[in-house]
């Protein structure tokens, strides 16, 4: 009996020993280098919460290949210093596979280079086009491209025959690059940009700006902002009575923002990816059954709607996955297999990525939607 | 010992350790450490002329950040805006006349003409030393609550130009900076080979810093600045020129800050607009406060540890409340730091004197 | 321009104005009974604003907000029994930086408390989209509220401190604290009065705001900030005059939004805040004589 209770103890410490080194080989480091705190935190807070529900969900299922992920969340309050220490934190000393993240523009565009020439792998989940154009070997971006949302945008203005419009935009990376898509495709759409304005996320209200507009007798207004303080300005425009078509970004993805909005939010009309009308679409659809497991997912891990802030982070993460899948725990391969990917289905669309398109997003990837009884809808 | 050579000791104490750090994270290969270490240290140039600011002038200013961003902007403005498409314009050509120009690879295969960094370099500190001196004027005509929201105020306008304006590339700030060549073959810059003559050359500069900022206080000027944050009135009484004494130190602090921002800039290859936020000013001050104010040598020991634990993301989401949480314990605690002469002994000397405990009326 | 666009410049003007002039009155309160500027003030609009989303969940509107006022007044209690009552003769830069210590600790811990999202609580009449019209302008219900809430509230603190003896013995310690505790005033109690106060209607202000301008962790230093300019504008330490000085930052906000790119409009504020300060530190209305007085 007792000899038996030694053999058994010494086979465990056997086991154990012959176990432990084993588990730390085949672990995969992957960084993430979030705004959870700080003046983007409405972005890494749902990104970070998505991340770490995924990897949960990997590990439980033996993990990649039957390497565990071991995933480092590290808050850069989006300021850049600070993501550059964490860049360079993660790359050396932990020595990451991958890098998800950061949140903002401003940040990726601080780290890429850096990043891309310690041959790690980037995946921002900020949209700037600037991110991946010129492109970078080693850095790419899950976030559909400005550019597209402004088309879609603008081929419904043209079919609806609006020329003249006004547009408002937030100070912050995303209202700009937007409101400078903007004010470059007009032209190519027979769009007239009457008056283009920016607002603080801070602002008490945007009466005085939707005054300024509406004084400007134009045809349509575009709202082009990632905050809360977008809903103020249906608000503003609903209040005075002014009811010309109001269009707003991807960046309106929030049902929260809706909600601000309340019944000025009804016949908004914006383009984004299909998370937020994952109920409504065909059954055909490839993306919805994946879209309605993050929704639920996400929703059963934090109590919380999902937006497409986090689907970013959520499309970064299994990206990567797929590429260790096919590429090996072996960087430049993992790198070469996803440049390769084709027909990926995410959240934020179907991605297909070349040598040439490090977004991999086309026109396709949105739909435009529209706020019908307080809800996201497909634009009829 | 006298307190003069009792400073230079501590500066050859902490130069000791500076190559001491660095020799053991070279022998143990974990020299990424040395990384935050040198972001710390520019950090630490901007804590040594606000302490300078207010433990010793008793002048608060809770827009340092201000002057560390306008020197950061102006440096990376001027290295990154191509000026070949403006070759006409005068500026250009007296540029080019005075061989202050470069051109360099644009990463995506053209080419971007330049200012020189140097000149660059020298033009951001310049900016930031005249600011300083056209708005200490006004702001040292107020005094107690409303100096320190002109102060704030200057942080704030500084802040949001950079955040407004397309031209230094808004929300998103300047990126693509070139390194900083400072002898052939050596440069300011991140990359990983560079890292440890950056750390001494950022170090080395810490050091000249405080030496020269110890001689400072032990000298007449010292005195004089001693005798204003005791009384301005007896300091005037005396015929010490208040004014032109604050003004001086004010100009100082913003100096040494400008130049942390142009360093730290080509260091991280970019900088944004946070650099120059209300949270990043107030953490300077923050700084200085765990270092007892008036402590050039505790404010430099402690604000090193607590920026690079932070730069290390350490504290995670806690960030801000450590430092807040820091602010509010010292200026809880460790009060008399403030309006105290400045060394320990003094210092100690308050805290006894309080713990004595005559308990007088509040606020 | 139309007479139209005229008056909806100004409503918009009146709407930031009346919400600036609450906080600065809210700076006003304590600056009179201490000689403190409270860099905490904008926080207590976000705790009462977010204490009010948090109990709306089960309570009745009125009671949310009735529950939101008596917690952030015992949180105002708190900072000055904590961090302020017990200090001797701290100088005015320590006074300063604790409060914005303070501030910085209570954005953090809602931050962490609550989440990182905007908040509103509903409409209070009406909805997102109901106005009345007024001469061709559109005002919302809610700008009513908030102006008929604070209105009352400012009236009720006058009568306050003017007929009852609480409110006298405030006055005393505002206008000389040393012969007030001659006479038997208990000074530091009324030192944390004037907190509770402060509190009080900055939770109130903060719940009639947010269907306007929602709600989030951060976003009391904003405010804080126009309400600062507001109370300078007018005179620091006079209750019209800071109601006074927010309704003029509003319009000049306003009007500057009209005239120049809508991007300039903060820098209205302070460009106003450093205005003041350099050139007329007694504010538009207060005395330079006072003020001098008045200064550290």
């Amino acid at each position: 009996m007792r000899m038996i209770r030694k053999v058994t103890i010494l086979s465990m410490c056997v086991a154990l020993l012959a176990a432990l080194p084993a588990a730390a080989a085949e672990t995969i480091k992957v960084g993430a280098i979030l705004a959870v705190t700080g003046p983007a935190a409405f972005l890494g807070a749902p990104e970070a919460k998505t991340l770490e529900m995924l990897v949960a969900q990997v590990n439980a299922a033996g993990g990649i290949k039957g390497m565990k992920v071991e995933l480092l969340i590290k808050d850069s309050s989006a300021n850049p210093e600070k993501a550059v220490s964490l860049a360079k934190q993660l790359v050396e000393e932990e020595k990451v596979f991958a890098i998800l993240g950061p949140s903002t523009s401003g940040e990726s565009m601080k780290i890429k280079q850096y990043v891309d020439e310690s041959a790690t792998l980037l995946l921002s989940c900020a949209a700037a086009e600037a991110i991946t154009t010129p492109i970078m070997k080693w850095v790419f971006k899950t976030p559909q491209n400005d550019a597209n949302a402004v088309r879609w945008i603008y081929g419904d203005l043209k079919k609806k025959g609006l020329k003249k419009i006004g547009v408002l935009a937030s100070n912050t990376g995303f209202g700009n690059a937007g409101k400078g898509q903007l004010e470059k495709l007009a032209p190519e759409f027979g769009i007239e940009v009457v008056i283009a304005e920016s607002y603080d996320k801070d602002a008490v209200d945007l009466d005085a700006e939707v005054t300024k507009l509406k004084s400007k007798d134009v045809q349509a207004v575009v709202n082009w902002s990632i905050e809360p303080a977008q809903s103020k300005v249906p608000v503003s425009m609903r209040k005075m009575g002014w009811l010309v078509p109001l269009y707003q970004s991807h960046g309106f993805g929030n049902i929260k923002y809706v909600e601000a909005a309340g019944p000025a939010a009804e016949g908004i009309l914006f383009p984004a990816g299909r998370l937020l009308v994952a109920e409504g679409l065909p059954d055909s659809n490839v993306q919805k059954s994946l879209l309605l497991k993050y929704k639920k997912d996400y929703e059963a891990a934090t109590k919380e709607a999902p937006s497409t802030f986090g689907g970013h982070a959520y499309d970064a993460f299994t990206l990567l996955v797929k590429a260790i899948e096919i590429g090996g725990p072996d960087k430049e391969k993992a790198r070469a297999a996803l440049e390769g990917l084709k027909g990926f289905v995410g959240t934020a669309g179907i991605f297909n990525f070349s040598a040439e398109d490090h977004n991999g997003l086309g026109m396709d990837a949105f739909e435009l939607l529209t706020v019908k009884g307080g809800k996201f809808a497909l634009a009829p | 010992m006298s307190a003069r050579s009792r400073g230079t000791g501590f500066t050859v104490a902490l130069a000791l350790a500076v190559v001491a750090i660095q020799v053991a994270a070279s022998l143990s290969h974990k020299t990424y450490y040395l990384t935050q270490l040198t972001m710390s240290a520019y950090a630490m140039l901007v804590v040594l002329g606000l302490a300078m600011l207010m433990g010793y002038a008793g002048q608060a200013s809770l827009g340092q950040a201000g002057f560390f961003a306008l020197g950061g902007y102006t440096a990376a403005f001027l290295t990154t805006f191509d000026l070949a498409p403006r070759g006409k314009a005068l500026a250009v050509v007296v540029l080019a006349r005075a061989h202050l120009l470069v051109t360099r690879p644009d990463g995506s295969g053209g080419s971007i003409t330049h200012v020189h960094p140097w000149a660059a370099a020298l033009l951001a500190v310049g900016l930031a030393a005249a600011v300083a001196w056209i708005v200490a004027g006004p702001v040292f005509r107020l005094r107690g609550h409303y100096l320190a929201m002109a102060t704030l105020g200057f942080g704030i306008i500084v802040h949001r130009i950079f955040l407004g304006s397309s031209l230094f590339g808004a929300a998103d700030g300047i990126s693509d900076v070139p390194a900083l060549a400072l002898l052939p073959g050596f440069a300011i810059s991140g990359r990983a080979p560079a890292r440890v003559p950056n750390y001494y050359a950022a170090w080395g500069l810490v050091l000249l810093t405080l030496w020269m900022l110890s001689n400072l206080i032990e000298s007449r000027v010292g005195r004089a600045l001693r005798a204003i944050h005791g009384s301005e009135n007896a300091a005037a009484a005396v015929g010490i020129p208040i004014a032109r004494f604050k003004t001086r130190v004010f100009v100082l602090a913003a100096v040494l800050a400008a130049l942390a921002g142009v360093l730290l800039t080509h260091y991280n290859g970019g900088i944004g607009p946070s650099e120059a936020s209300v949270m990043k000013s107030v953490r300077y001050v923050a700084i200085v406060a765990v270092g007892g104010m008036a402590n050039l040598r505790g404010a430099l020991v402690m604000g090193t540890i607590l920026t690079f634990l932070s730069l290390r993301g350490y504290f995670g989401t806690l960030d801000d409340l450590v430092f807040g949480g820091i602010l509010l314990a010292m200026m809880l605690f460790a009060p008399e730091g403030i309006v105290g002469g400045g060394r320990w002994r003094q210092f100690r000397a308050l805290l006894v004197r309080r713990g004595r405990g005559d308990h007088a009326a509040g606020a | 321009m139309s007479s139209d666009i005229f008056l909806q410049f100004c409503v918009a003007g009146l709407t930031y104005g009346i919400i600036y002039g609450v906080v600065a009155i809210g700076f006003t309160i304590i600056y009179n009974t201490t000689g403190i500027i409270n860099f905490a003030q904008g926080e207590f609009l976000m705790i009462g604003g977010m204490t009010a989303v948090t109990l709306h969940r089960h309570l009745p509107l009125p009671l949310a907000i009735l529950g939101a006022v008596a917690v952030t007044m015992l949180v105002g209690a708190a900072i000055e029994v904590l961090f302020i009552r017990w200090l001797k003769r701290p100088s005015v830069l320590r006074l300063i930086i604790i409060t914005i210590g303070v501030s910085i600790v209570i954005r953090e811990l809602a931050l962490h408390l609550w989440d990182e999202k905007s908040h509103a609580l509903p409409h209070f009449t009406g909805d997102s989209v109901s106005a009345l019209t007024v001469a061709g302008a559109k005002i919302s219900p809610q700008v009513l509220w908030v102006i008929g809430v604070c209105g009352a509230m400012v009236l009720l603190l006058g009568a306050f401190f003017r007929a009852t003896p609480l409110g006298r013995q405030m006055r005393a310690c505002a206008s000389n604290r040393d012969a007030a505790r001659l006479c038997g005033i208990n000074t530091r109690n009324m030192v944390t009065l004037s907190f509770v106060l402060s509190a009080g209607m900055g939770a109130l202000a903060g719940c009639v705001v947010s269907p306007i301008t929602y709600v989030q962790y951060d976003s009391g230093t904003a405010l804080a900030i126009k309400g600062f300019t507001a109370a300078i504008l007018g005179g620091l330490g006079s209750t019209a005059g800071a109601a006074a000085g927010g309704l003029i930052l509003g319009l000049l906000e306003s009007f500057g939004v009209w005239m120049l790119p809508a991007a300039y409009k903060d820098a209205v504020a302070i460009a106003v805040m450093l205005g003041v300060l350099f050139l007329r530190p007694s504010g538009i209305f207060g005395s330079a004589e006072a003020a001098r007085l008045r200064e550290y």
